[in-house]
């Protein structure tokens, strides 16, 4: 019973992460309809510049995050929207997938290059404690990790939902013409989502890195079930990022435990086929008339 | 229509769709006899494009039946629709773009010839370019024939999809808006092509159409539609007449 | 015949001749580095058909490729014949295929995107996990290669040759499919299946029969690969193969028949090729795929229309 308390803790923390790296999959799409393939290589990507502030400039990890918060704004941010997804959009979607799986290959080399094939320590923001919950041992960084998660998913929401700028990003998403009759600037509140999406990935790098720990090649199944978990819990709602998340992890966690841990991988894809199947609009997801 | 003994092409039964409190078809009835061209027309949101698709199975109606030749095809999606001989236009335009104009008449035909495998194994052109040819020189669209549809002008393109419904001699053709966007020069063309392939080739058309001046002269019956009823239906000529339907228009 | 006709023909005429000719300049490695090519342009033709020319999505073209594989080397080590071999691979994948067209069916795009790539995911875990079958994560040894009329087939230029073969033979194949009423119904799939439908062309029908002949296609594929590299693990048929073949289909210029050729060139050749540039390479390769997504979307062989249109 203490197992299976301390499998649900541990794979609803592990899909916090899913959750926030969903999340900026879902913003992506809605904003501009983007497919991002490099996701996971842009959860990788500040890792290692968090940790190139903090063994080469020595700094402490909280001014290092932010300042690969802030890198990474501008580079995954600013730079991948104006140099790749701009001049590609236009011409459908297959083009925009090749682009991004190139962008992929590349940043993984290129972390390859600089940091070699290794395996790297990465800090962990919470103390390497256990604390007694109700009679079962559970790891504070599971818990931190949960915490803030759930407070950045809401936050998220709140933004997207309670502000003017949140609002304006939604009526570009659901209808970019009509947005622009408005007069909200389509282009800027676009831009907006590219940046959330950039600070989210340096978030789910801090949170994941000490569990996975620092390799060129850490984002290949993270970005995969990111968009598994984004489409699991339907694109219109980060409360379904954050549902589809924590349900990947946990179930992922159980499967490893009591079924085959050689299927673990397959949780994600199997509960995605049936949502497609049963659900194409996710479990949260408004249902969407067809287009005729 | 009199009510003769001749069974109707086309037979739509008192037909109603509400969307929440709105009613958009309340009620209508209609036929269509084999080599009639009718006419829909009526202010906008009087309901005509909500009968169309209903007719064209898109959307699915509360109560009332539609009946092609005798048979029940309410609701029947657009592909069995096209195999039973229902042709249709759009209002947009609908063409396939990266292949060329013969192409395109070619691919709107040659389903209705044989079986699947037959075709795997049949010519290139499915035994249909000399009907396809035809329809070009009649569409005079030959010196195009060869280019791709989707780098046509929008007239061009029109005429391809138009040509595209005709091309398996359907029975029955759903024509929506044929004149939207196209230049008054291209609607004199269109108007005598319709007539000519309705002389021909003895097709029935169904046209929704704003532009009065083509319906009265392009069809034998005129039923104008107002709030999701039938206000008036017959010949151009009483529709014309009609004060009713100059009311509905104006107080459009 | 017109004039730039008889041109194009001999040029290919040449092509094949000089491919038939070229492993008696080549030592061994760079027999087997082009016999890779043809196994690749094989399983690219098929995708094509389902990218290219009927507008699909896949990213799960090396699961048909390790399912060719697989089939082929169990069916071998169990002494079946060759020419019975490349149908039975071709077959199984031609089978698993409609079953991936279901989703197409349903779903679209990006959806459509994630479906595929989880059938490669789930091909890969079923390769690694059953190892009664497959031999898990250490994969298969020693498969054989072929014996044909009784003549078995040892020396690398000569299973070369079988290669090149059966990919001419395919490309001859998937060239006559195209200019057939089918590649029309593909091509009208493509680009407006609403248009489509109403003029009774089932897209129902030709999306699954994209998937199908797609995936057939990979199987074959497979069963060449098997003998080639004579050894089969899991890690050859991953998602990032599939993302290879559809990046070999995209780069040569999707939906044009030569596409999988120059592809297969940049994917499986260069890489050889610019070895010197070693742990550099892969990062450049990466960059360099999204400045050429760039500035020529449709692809290498888009750029004679582009010089053209100026």
């Amino acid at each position: 019973m203490t197992d299976l308390f301390q499998l649900l803790i541990s794979g609803i923390a592990t899909g916090g992460c899913y959750a926030l790296a969903a999340l900026g999959f879902t913003l992506l799409w809605q904003a501009s309809g983007t497919i991002n393939f490099a996701l996971g290589e842009m959860v990788m990507l500040p890792a290692f510049m968090m940790l190139f502030f903090i063994r080469g400039a020595g700094l402490p990890l909280g001014i290092a995050f932010l300042l690969t918060v802030t890198v990474s704004m501008l580079v995954l941010g600013v730079g991948f929207k104006r140099l790749v997804v701009d001049p590609l959009i236009r011409h459908g979607v297959i083009p925009l997938v090749i682009a991004t799986l190139g962008l992929s290959i590349g940043f993984k080399n290129l972390a390859r290059v600089a940091y070699s094939a290794q395996v790297f320590t990465f800090p962990s923001i919470f103390p390497d404690q256990l604390i007694n919950l109700a009679g079962v041992r559970v790891s504070v960084a599971d818990l931190g990790t949960l915490a803030l998660a759930c407070g950045v998913a809401v936050g998220v929401q709140l933004l997207l939902n309670r502000t003017l700028t949140g609002r304006a990003m939604q009526a570009v998403a659901q209808n970019r013409d009509a947005a622009r009759v408005l007069g909200i600037d389509a282009d800027r509140m676009v831009m907006y989502a590219f940046l959330i999406n950039a600070a989210l990935a340096a978030l789910t790098a801090l949170l994941v890195t000490p569990v996975y720990l620092a390799k060129f090649d850490m984002g290949d199944g993270l970005g995969v079930k990111a968009f598994y978990a984004a489409i699991i819990g339907g694109f219109s709602s980060s409360r379904g990022a954050l549902l589809g998340g924590v349900l990947v992890g946990v179930l992922e966690n159980l499967v490893g435990a009591y079924i085959s841990p050689g299927y673990k991988d397959g949780v994600a894809l199997l509960l995605f086929l049936v949502v497609i199947v049963f659900r194409p609009e996710g479990l949260l997801g408004q249902p969407q008339a067809r287009r005729v | 229509m009199t009510s003769d003994t001749m069974t109707a092409l086309l037979d739509v039964a008192d037909i109603r769709k509400s969307y929440g409190a709105i009613k958009a078809v309340d009620g209508v009835s209609l036929t269509v006899a084999a080599g009639e061209i009718l006419g829909v027309i009526g202010p906008n949101g009087s309901g005509k494009t909500t009968l169309f698709n209903t007719i064209l199975g898109q959307v699915a109606p509360n109560s009332g039946r539609v009946l092609f030749e005798g048979e029940d095809i309410t609701g029947l999606p657009s592909l069995r629709l096209a195999r039973r001989g229902i042709g249709r236009t759009f209002q947009s335009l609908q063409v396939f773009g990266r292949l060329s104009v013969r192409d395109n008449l070619i691919a709107a035909g040659q389903e209705f010839l044989d079986t699947a495998t037959q075709r795997l194994f049949a010519k290139p052109d499915a035994g249909l370019g000399s009907r396809a040819d035809e329809m070009i020189a009649l569409f005079n669209l030959g010196h195009v024939a060869k280019r791709e549809a989707g780098r046509l002008s929008y007239g061009q393109q029109k005429l391809v999809d138009i040509a595209m419904a005709f091309m398996p001699a359907p029975r029955l053709v759903l024509l929506d808006e044929p004149c939207a966007g196209v230049n008054p020069a291209l609607i004199e063309e269109l108007l005598g092509l319709l007539l000519r392939l309705n002389q021909d080739q003895g097709g029935s058309f169904i046209v929704i159409e704003h532009n009065m001046d083509f319906v009265m002269r392009l069809c034998g019956r005129v039923i104008c539609m107002a709030q999701g009823a039938v206000l008036a239906e017959g010949t151009p000529d009483q529709i014309r007449a009609n004060k009713a339907v100059l009311e509905a228009y104006l107080g459009d | 015949m017109t004039l730039p006709r008889i041109l194009r023909w001999g040029a290919l005429a040449i092509a094949i001749a000089a491919l038939w000719l070229l492993p008696t300049t080549l030592k061994s490695y760079g027999i087997y580095i082009l016999t890779l090519w043809c196994v690749y342009v094989i399983a690219g033709l098929g995708l094509n058909l389902t990218v290219g020319y009927a507008g699909q999505i896949s990213l799960g073209q090396a699961g048909f490729l390790g399912i060719g594989a697989y089939t082929a080397a169990l069916l071998a080590k169990l002494g079946v014949s060759y020419l019975l071999i490349v149908p039975a691979s071709a077959s199984l994948c031609f089978a698993i295929g409609i079953g991936l067209g279901f989703p197409a069916l349903r779903v679209q795009h990006h959806y459509l995107a994630f479906a595929t790539l989880g059938f490669n995911m789930l091909c890969f875990l079923v390769f690694r996990n059953e190892d009664w079958l497959t031999g898990g994560t250490f994969g298969i040894n020693d498969i054989p290669r072929p014996v044909l009329f009784g003549y078995r087939i040892t020396r690398a230029a000569d299973f070369y040759q079988l290669t090149l073969v059966m990919m001419i033979a395919l490309a001859a194949l998937m060239a006559l499919l195209l200019r057939s009423p089918w590649g029309r119904a593909f091509a009208a799939l493509r680009d407006n299946p609403i248009r489509a439908e109403s003029v009774g062309i089932s897209t129902t029908f030709y999306t699954l029969m994209a998937f199908a002949i797609g995936a057939a296609f990979a199987g074959v594929a497979g069963a060449l690969f098997a003998p080639l590299v004579g050894f089969i693990e899991p890690a050859s048929f991953t998602v990032t193969n599939s993302l290879a073949m559809l990046l070999m289909v995209i780069v040569g210029g999707s939906g044009r028949f030569f596409a999988p050729a120059i592809g297969a060139v940049i994917v499986v050749l260069l890489p050889e090729w610019l070895r010197f540039a070693a742990d550099w390479y892969l990062a450049v390769f990466g960059f360099l795929i999204v400045v050429m997504m760039v500035w020529l979307p449709g692809g290498l062989l888009s750029l004679p229309d582009r010089i053209a249109r100026r």
